[in-house]
């Protein structure tokens, strides 16, 4: 028996089974539970995958590193719900690939900012944010307002997005180009369609430049929509889903 | 001298290497040629430069030798190969100045927002991420990967396997920082924090990773030691786990072979539990384990003591390595995560605390019977106070990793302390120590150029920690205590921005410690280059044989 | 689903505990195994050993 006892010093393949054994089980039991639990993978009423701009937006979101400084992860206090809404339930972020909760609040919580502020505010702010909150620590981003977006990758994202199981139809990869287009102008005869595939969906010049299709569209796209899918005065708190 | 042209032949290694190498050059040229962003087509011409150059050098290093490279021996004793040591060693230096000095640039920017200049390159948010990743990774990395590949062949007693393997480890480890650090630059990130490159850096880290275990493993193989020592151990845990972290964790689907960009493949709380069992085990085992293994061999030799109770370590390991994966979703308190997961994270947190100090209570005690040492050497000194740093955040981590009290300091500058007492008090100045050890051991130099820098090192950057830990308790703790105030009418007291107004003192006082953690590694740099510049030769017959498997 | 979730829980609970248990009893008894010590020491002085 004591022999046996070195077999650690002598072996190291042994060692090295010994430590896989003991780093796998606890990601294994933490993990792989969330993929069965209802309250983590249950569908809440009105979440819908990101339309092509808000999705555009996400990523210029994610480029820029936003969630360095802001998190999307409202907690349940008092204080949190009375800043910034109700607290933000798991449905809310099953479409986010990846997550952005984040874990520091330089700046304030995102999870609800969709709708709070007019898209003039979010672009001036986000060209100077000193300029509409003079004591503002945030960088600005004026360059957003000038770069063109990009619509070449739009369709393969949304398809790809699809292919990890985020619901997207056929006829919603299909017109991905089309439906980015037509969220930021009104004028585009495409632009009903935006609403019925993507409901609740907003059709603006997001960056007050009709003329150009840019980043900053899409970011202010992405912002205005978020948190607003889910309607909490029909949403029932008891169901608990979070 | 030369000897007859037939000693000479191509081996396997360097044959599968070149040609792996001629291929991924070929490759990158390739996706580079028809990639859909800029952004990413620079990145693979860079690519298929770095690749064809690694191709050349092997071929022009078996041009250049007379014979049969890599003797195992050399006059009887073990012929260590410490080439890609120096090159690790020189980098980490070289990186972890680069990323105190990013560091220093966003405290700066946080204290004065004009700093940003408001370009896409400058941005708080797209350095923020390479001062992470240029200290965690290519500091940290470089530090494990020479100390790693000293000590594994000092305790073995055996050169490392390969001649081209070692070379093929180092400086794509290298690559893979160029790659990650120059890509948050150009916007191309997967937006997951300490996990930020995307899938084909993360593919290249796999490949480059897996070849580092197997060369690891093959030196443990040909030891002619009966025991494998136990700083080997923590390098073996942090080596594989890293490895199942890193796997687990990048599961993504690129858009395109031709696009930098890939979807995850986890979404929302999933996706959220994924990352912090991932990053927290970042902290676990590549900031933890990783450096243990250094404390375990580099304070005993610098002390020239036994550690402290070789029982003990065993016991440190086993547990720490345990509970460590345990302790991820202590990250996720009050989220959307369901309470038992972040319950269970807390519990193995505050369970964790006890394996931590047993190791901090080694390493100290390894000094009984020689503290004078203290005084006399500053590199012990640093090395001391490391563990000390060591002891302290994870009392600390334990701490906060309390329900109640994340609820109060998650989002705060309190978890920006924490890491910094962590990563600049233990991670750092462990390494400081280790790496004003391994300079003149592989240069075979009787010493430093100067203890007195070293003096000056250890007391500027001590200075500098305390500062920057004291203001971020100040400052979280206080923010925290803001968001949460309310006035007598019952309504929120503080708008966000006026908790951003008061934090400006405390960004300044931070950045001020920064700097000065700055100033004592531009010093340390300093030492190091006069040391081997102009330190004195250590002249004994091993001398002169390691200097032969240096220069090749 | 929910099912799944409670069977889980209390095999974790359960085995799992023990589980625990039983590795650390596991490394303890290994660290501090008497015929072991001998090995021991002479691994903690391998660093000191000058080649």
């Amino acid at each position: 028996m004591a022999n046996k006892h070195d077999i650690f010093e002598r072996h190291s393949w042994v060692l090295l089974i010994g430590i896989l054994v003991m780093v796998a089980i606890g990601g294994l039991v933490e993990i792989v539970p969330l993929f069965y639990l209802k309250s983590t993978i249950e569908k809440v009423e009105g979440m819908r995958p990101y339309s092509p701009l808000e999705l555009a937006g996400r990523n210029i979101y994610v480029r820029e590193g936003c969630y360095n400084c802001h998190s999307q992860m409202i907690r349940p206090m008092r204080d949190e719900i009375e800043r910034y809404g109700h607290y933000s339930l798991a449905a809310e972020s099953m479409y986010d690939h990846p997550f952005q909760w984040a874990s520091k609040r330089t700046g304030p919580d995102l999870a609800r900012v969709g709708g709070k502020y007019s898209d003039d505010w979010q672009r001036d702010h986000l060209i100077n944010p000193r300029a509409v909150v003079p004591t503002s620590i945030m960088p600005g981003y004026p360059f957003l307002a000038k770069n063109e977006l990009d619509t070449n990758a739009i369709k393969a994202v949304v398809s790809t997005n699809r292919l990890v199981g985020v619901p997207y139809t056929d006829e919603q990869v299909e017109k991905a180009v089309a439906d980015l287009k037509a969220q930021a102008n009104p004028d585009d005869p495409g632009a009903a369609e935006v609403l019925k595939r993507y409901p609740k969906a907003v059709v603006r010049d997001f960056d007050g430049n009709a003329g150009k299709l840019t980043e900053m569209d899409a970011l202010v796209a992405y912002l205005q929509v978020l948190g607003t899918l889910v309607d909490f005065k029909v949403y029932d708190d008891k169901a608990n889903l979070r | 001298m030369a000897r007859p042209i037939a000693a000479k032949s191509f081996t396997l290694e360097e044959g599968g290497f070149a040609l792996f190498l001629a291929l991924l050059a070929v490759g990158c040229l390739f996706i580079a040629a028809k990639a859909w962003e800029p952004a990413y087509a620079f990145h693979m011409g860079v690519g298929a430069i770095m690749a064809a150059a690694g191709c050349i050098l092997i071929l022009k290093a078996y041009i250049d030798r007379t014979e049969m490279p890599s003797q195992l021996t050399a006059d009887g004793k073990p012929n260590y190969n410490y080439g890609p040591i120096k090159f690790a060693s020189i980098a980490a230096m070289f990186w972890g100045i680069a990323g105190f000095i990013v560091g220093l640039t966003v405290a700066s920017q946080l204290a004065w927002p004009v700093l940003n200049f408001d370009f896409p390159l400058t941005n708080f948010g797209r350095l923020r991420p390479l001062h992470t990743s240029a200290v965690i990774f290519a500091f940290g990395g470089n530090v494990l990967l020479a100390t790693s590949f000293y000590v594994v062949q000092r305790t073995s007693q055996a050169r490392m396997p390969g001649i081209i393997t070692p070379w093929f480890i180092v400086l794509g480890y290298n690559a893979f920082i160029v790659i990650a650090g120059t890509g948050y630059l150009l916007g191309i990130t997967q937006g997951k924090e300490y996990a930020e490159p995307e899938w084909y850096a993360d593919l290249w880290l796999t490949i480059v990773w897996v070849t580092y275990l197997l060369a690891f493993l093959g030196t443990l193989w040909k030891r002619k030691e009966p025991h494998i020592y136990v700083a080997n151990w923590f390098y073996l845990a942090f080596i594989v786990t890293i490895a199942m972290l890193h796997l687990g964790n990048n599961m993504s689907v690129p858009v395109s072979i031709f696009s930098s960009k890939s979807i995850q493949v986890f979404s929302g709380v999933q996706d959220a539990m994924v990352q912090w069992w991932y990053g927290h085990n970042a902290v676990g085992f590549f900031l933890t384990a990783g450096f243990l293994a250094i404390m375990y061999y580099f304070v005993p030799k610098r002390a020239e003591r036994p550690v402290y109770s070789y029982r003990l370590s065993i016991v440190h390991f086993w547990s720490l390595i345990f509970l460590y994966i345990w302790a991820g979703p202590h990250h996720l308190h009050y989220t959307a995560l369901p309470d038992w997961a972040s319950t269970l994270g807390m519990v193995m947190s505050i369970v964790l605390w006890m394996p931590s100090w047993g190791g901090m209570i080694n390493g100290l005690m390894t000094l009984s019977g020689a503290w004078d040492k203290l005084r006399t050497d500053p590199v012990i000194r640093m090395l001391v106070v490391s563990v000390a740093f060591y002891g302290m955040s994870t009392f600390e981590g334990p701490l906060m990793s309390i329900r109640a009290v994340n609820g109060l300091s998650h989002y705060t500058d309190w978890t920006v302390g924490h890491v910094h007492s962590g990563a600049l008090g233990w991670v750092g100045f462990v390494s400081f120590g280790a790496l004003y050890c391994l300079f003149p051991w592989l240069w075979n130099k009787k010493g430093l150029y100067s203890l007195k820098l070293v003096n000056w090192h250890f007391w500027l950057g001590t200075i500098g920690i305390v500062l920057y830990i004291c203001a971020m308790w100040v400052s979280g703790i206080m923010q925290g205590l803001m968001w949460r105030a309310y006035d007598k009418l019952g309504f929120l007291e503080y708008s966000f921005i006026e908790t951003v107004e008061q934090m400006h003192p405390f960004y300044v006082i931070r950045a001020l410690g920064g700097g000065l953690f700055v100033l004592g590694s531009l010093i340390m740099a300093y030492n190091l280059y006069m040391t081997v510049r102009h330190g004195e030769q250590e002249d004994t017959v091993l001398a002169g044989a390691s200097r032969m498997a240096a220069a090749e | 689903m929910d099912t799944t979730y409670t069977a889980l829980a209390q095999f974790a609970q359960t085995w799992g505990l023990l589980y625990f248990v039983i590795l650390f009893i596991g490394a303890l008894a290994y660290a501090l195994w008497p015929s072991n010590s001998k090995q021991f020491d002479a691994a903690a002085q391998s660093p000191l050993r000058e080649d």
